[in-house]
């Protein structure tokens, strides 16, 4: 006689709301924390702390984001050059101002330089910026926490 | 004859791919997810003929002499070739208060203007150090601003 087992047809399931519901939040926690904003940053670049560095209120117009790295190296996007040979760089982002109807002039070059590079690499930095027509430059700082 | 009502079967949904997917979105994010201070810029204008802005004749900019060791750090802030600060930041912020009367200027093309000549070896987070100085000054949650206009003198040779 085949006998009818009571529980066999049947999956075992659980109810899986709460956990949806928990992770949903999770989600949307990340989603809203995400910042794309910063995937210009170099990470290897030890920005300098100031007590009055604070996210301006309105992005800058026509921002270059130069990475000045400690070494020399200067980081333009996925480019790497020296200061020196930087010149090509930033020609190239000149033209593509031109394109847009704008100058150099009305570009502004964000300086995102290592804490323990030499001062004058920054302002030789800027010289060279300058040869090219740029006008307006930003020096970057990290906020300094606890003041 | 009697039919079997449908209204008691429960009508259920394969949720697992679905599950699958929120999964991977969560680790993406977790993953991707990256705790970091805020950054803020100090604003500099400066035109290649030297002058920050409008260039005002009647109003020489206060230059800021830093000078250096070979190690890179802050020896010595002199102001206008004759005041010297040591490495005191907080004697340099007392003069600027003297000399803008604690006032922020009206807009950012003016008010007095700082020029920074410093030595080449001179660290650049002392730099920053200095700006933020004459830049303003933190009063709680608020900053109250002093000097806007910064600019550099043409840099020196490496020692």
């Amino acid at each position: 006689m085949a006998l009818k087992s009571k529980f066999g047809a049947k999956a075992a399931e659980g109810d899986m709301t709460a956990m949806i519901d928990m992770v949903f939040q999770l989600i949307i926690f990340f989603m809203v924390l995400i910042n794309f904003s910063q995937d210009d940053q170099n990470q290897a670049i030890k920005l300098p702390t100031s007590e009055l560095a604070k996210p301006a209120e309105t992005p800058l117009e026509n921002p270059i984001v130069l990475n000045l790295a400690f070494n020399g190296n200067i980081y333009l996007g996925a480019e790497t050059a020296t200061i020196a040979g930087l010149r090509p760089l930033l020609e190239l982002e000149a033209n593509v101002l031109k394109s847009n109807g704008k100058s150099a002039k009305d570009a502004n070059v964000i300086i995102r330089a290592d804490g323990n590079t030499a001062g004058g690499m920054v302002q030789e930095l800027i010289k060279k910026c300058q040869e090219s027509g740029y006008e307006k430059f930003a020096l970057r700082a990290k906020e300094e926490i606890g003041q | 004859m009697k039919f079997k009502s449908r209204s008691d079967e429960k009508v259920e949904m394969q949720l697992t791919s679905m599950i699958d997917v929120i999964f991977l979105l969560l680790i993406f994010f977790v993953m991707t997810f990256k705790i970091s201070a805020q950054e803020g810029d100090f604003n500099i204008r400066m035109p290649i003929g030297g002058g920050a802005g409008a260039a005002d004749t009647t109003n020489l900019p206060i230059k800021l002499r830093l000078r250096s060791n070979t190690d890179g750090e802050l020896v010595d802030i002199v102001v206008d070739d004759s005041r010297s600060f040591g490495n005191d930041f907080g004697k340099l912020r007392a003069f600027i208060l003297q000399q803008t009367g604690g006032d922020a200027p009206p807009s950012p093309e003016q008010g007095p203007e700082v020029e920074i000549d410093l030595d080449y070896n001179l660290r650049y987070s002392h730099v920053i150090s200095a700006i933020s100085t004459v830049t303003g000054q933190r009063q709680g949650d608020q900053i109250q601003r002093l000097v806007e206009r910064i600019k550099f003198a043409p840099p020196r040779k490496p020692q």
